[in-house]
């Protein structure tokens, strides 16, 4: 519906650099703020359409939209800012969005907000307006207010906040075009804008003046002098941190004497705001009578019972593996051999054909082309489980989910929101380590991604299934069932320990919205799948291309031969470590090959076990290794490093090398010492 | 290390002193409605619980409360999911019973 402008048109100006000059020169910048839930996203969606660019926030794994826009002959360049609940500094999430209208000082910044939670979304505009941009009011969610027995007049809420108001349904496209005029009216002068700025609890008053007046003329360009003050009395350690720094030893000491003296400052500032929030709302809006049960709350007593709820959880989560066993295999299947598999035969005969060294067309074949094909194997498991992860978020399902998990996932000291993430590895780790991102806590997100490999995924399954009946014929089933459980009981012991070494037991608070119950907008998750899909291959194949070579070429050189290669070196070089468990050196290659994609171990041990011909792979190995030998390999492979794609995801969410290594080294430690322990106890117990 | 950068150091600040009949918000059972008396806990649990509807005088309603577990308050319309401990922070003074 709007016409999409190049991005490389539009820059960012600086506010007042183009007073007196023609508006449609110039590119508006416009910041699109609001708590969670409140239907921003739609309404970037509908601005930009895909006319939209993600990438992450410089130096944090915060997700950045951009978009841009024209209307009238101007053009817009549209910022998302991250959804929060306040502006203190809390997480990256409520820096980011600060420190852009700060530093950027956007044109205008759009605030929506929640009709139906009007006064608890209002809350941000409280925090919003005195960072000084012009703050247009998206009214959102009105045909809900109307349902849930609120009756809001816009016009009323305009006069008292001194700030447009527009009403919306962004759901359903109505009101956005409103919007856009909204904005070219702040922007060119036609509405005179003069916000109401909410004030501090009386009975803080003076502290508020006394702080104000210790730090006047020693804040740091191009924090607001009065927001910095009240930032301080808020207790927020980014801010405390800088004018630490700003001040002498003096008057940071007459600052710091003031704020103990006042350390319940918080709840007055917090307070102060909903007192002016009730005198914005007081003459706009009737309150509907107490005692109405909505849609929300009659589905409530099924979703978050502590019964009913797990079995419905139970129910989703079923869905999501049938979908996962009888659409996603099976095209990963189909893509392997049928895409994958005949690019490698095109790439191979048309290279031999035009007279390539026999190790061009290897590294070509089977290094890139298998690397890269791997990935692409992945995006039906991908999109399934973005899409489900999207439908279930937009639905707002995600946080009952969570809430019926709380008690069992505190075991393990994180709270709910990790457990869907984790529960998703089953099908696939990739999409259960980027799903860590519905967690905001940093640390629990990090404690559930460092989890994550360790829950059996399909892949996983497969090499076990072919494994297990081949070591222990009948017992087989039983035998796989054990695996599961041993996985899961690692990954829960795991979780208790790195909780209790790396953060001394603190737990994130758990303390979360339950969003109003809405019907999918198929177009935000149709969105939100292609972005998730796209930036995962785009950062994947910076880490599976060059291991997937470096695989393949230690498999082939010198010799060209896997027996003799520096792959089966470096495995008879880890002997003595295999040997704890009667490993030789084969299944050690088997492991390390299973790094590309789990399934390769099956496919290196046909190959290291070929040589013996006339029985099949499972009789050979059978025969060839003991039973606790064969448990521990299965115990091995089953909490092995996972494969590099999940590397990559786990690369791509901490955001750091350092934790993607921690996370390969935990895991050998934890593979190795698991093996080694049911190798010995199986032997003990006379297997 | 480099995700670890979370303000949940919480210092304790010091439990207010709740007198004349407030009770911890987990106390309620659901359907009954109370009025936030005090709350305490560190700068990050305080900062999240305001911004999230929580102050001193704000009216809760206990939606959802089996005795264990998380429970389920509305405040200021919306509905909050708070961990046992956490809703053990929050103070409130009965206002009736249905």
């Amino acid at each position: 519906m709007y016409a999409g402008s190049g991005m490389s048109s539009c820059h960012s100006v600086a506010v007042g650099e183009a007073v007196g000059s023609s508006i449609s020169e110039r590119c508006v910048l416009v910041a699109l703020a609001g708590q969670p839930n409140v239907g921003k996203s739609t309404v970037f969606n509908l601005l930009t359409g895909l006319n939209q660019h993600v990438g992450n926030w410089p130096g944090k794994t915060v997700e950045r939209k951009e978009g841009s826009f024209e209307d009238g002959g101007v053009s817009y360049r549209l910022v998302d800012l991250p959804g929060t609940y306040s502006l203190t500094a809390n997480s990256a999430e409520e820096i980011i969005a600060r420190e852009f209208i700060i530093r950027e000082k956007p044109d205008v910044v759009v605030a929506m907000v929640d009709a139906a939670i009007l006064e608890r979304s209002l809350y941000l505009v409280a925090e919003l307006l005195p960072l000084g941009s012009p703050v247009v009011i998206g009214l959102n969610m009105i045909d809900v207010a109307e349902q849930e027995g609120f009756r809001i007049e816009p016009r009323v809420l305009e006069a008292a906040l001194g700030a447009k108001v527009v009403p919306m349904v962004a759901s359903k496209n109505i009101g956005v075009r409103e919007l856009v005029a909204a904005i070219g009216e702040l922007v060119s002068g036609d509405y005179e804008y003069a916000p109401k700025l909410p004030e501090i609890r009386a009975d803080h008053r003076e502290v508020l003046v006394e702080i104000g007046e210790l730090i006047e003329g020693c804040v740091p360009e191009p924090y607001p002098q009065d927001w910095v003050a009240l930032k301080l009395l808020e207790g927020d350690r980014e801010i405390t941190e800088m004018m630490q720094a700003c001040l002498s030893d003096d008057l940071w000491q007459g600052v710091h004497d003031v704020l103990r003296a006042h350390d319940d400052a918080l709840v007055a500032v917090a307070s102060g705001r909903y007192e002016w929030i009730g005198r914005m709302i007081r003459a706009a809006v009737t309150r509907p009578k107490a005692g109405e049960i909505g849609l929300t709350e009659r589905l409530d007593r099924w979703a978050t019972h502590p019964i009913w709820g797990l079995l419905l959880l139970a129910a989703i989560l079923g869905l999501a593996f049938t979908l996962t066993y009888t659409i996603g295999a099976p095209l990963q299947n189909l893509l392997d051999t049928h895409v994958v598999g005949a690019v490698g035969d095109q790439a191979r005969s048309w290279l031999a054909g035009i007279g390539a060294p026999a190790w061009l067309v290897g590294l070509v074949a089977d290094g890139v082309i298998g690397g890269a094909g791997a990935m692409l194997t992945f995006l039906p498991i991908l999109v399934i489980f973005f899409a489900l992860m999207g439908v279930l978020e937009d639905v707002g399902y995600m946080a009952r989910g969570a809430f019926v998990m709380d008690s069992f996932m505190h075991l393990m000291g994180l709270h709910g929101k990790s457990f869907l993430p984790l529960f998703l590895g089953f099908g696939c780790n990739v999409p259960g380590v980027l799903g860590t991102r519905v967690i905001e806590s940093r640390r629990a997100r990090l404690v559930t991604i460092l989890l994550a490999p360790l829950v059996p995924c399909t892949a996983r399954m497969t090499v076990i299934a072919f494994l297990a009946p081949a070591f222990f014929g009948s017992a087989a089933t039983l035998v796989s069932w054990g695996l599961i459980l041993l996985a899961l009981l690692v990954l829960a012991l795991s979780g208790v320990l790195i909780n209790r070494l790396l953060f001394r037991s603190q737990r994130a608070a758990f303390i979360m919205e339950l969003p109003l119950y809405h019907i999918p907008n198929w177009r935000t998750i149709g969105l939100l799948v292609w972005q998730r899909s796209l930036e995962f291959l785009r950062k994947a194949i910076v880490v599976i291309l060059p291991v997937s070579v470096v695989v393949w070429a230690l498999s082939v050189l010198p010799s060209g031969d896997v027996e003799t290669s520096f792959l089966a070196q470096i495995g008879r070089w880890l002997e003595p470590v295999g040997g704890l468990m009667g490993f030789d050196w084969r299944l050690l290659v088997a492991l390390l090959t299973s790094f590309i994609a789990k399934e390769n171990s099956i496919a290196t041990l046909g190959v290291l076990f070929g040589a013996e011909e006339g029985t099949g792979l499972a009789e050979t190995l059978a025969s060839t290794f003991t039973a606790p030998t064969g448990l521990a390999f299965l115990v091995v492979q089953m909490l092995f490093v996972p494969c590099v794609a999940t590397v990559a995801a786990v690369r791509q969410e901490t955001g750091s090398w350092r934790w993607m290594f921690f996370s390969v080294a935990f895991l050998l430690i934890v593979s190795w010492a698991a093996g080694v322990g049911v190798y010995w106890l199986a032997i003990f117990g006379g297997l | 290390m480099a995700m670890n950068d979370e303000s949940e150091m919480c210092v304790d600040v010091p439990p207010p002193t709740p007198g004349n009949g407030s009770v911890p918000l987990n106390t309620l059972h659901a359907g009954e409605q109370g009025v936030v008396a005090a709350m305490n806990g560190g700068q990050g649990l305080l900062c999240r619980m305001t911004s999230l509807g929580f102050t001193p005088g704000a009216e809760v309603t206990v939606v959802q409360n089996y005795g264990r577990g998380p429970l389920i308050a509305r405040v200021r319309d919306a509905r909050i999911a708070l961990g046992r401990g956490e809703a053990g922070k929050i103070y409130v003074r009965r206002e009736r019973d249905e």
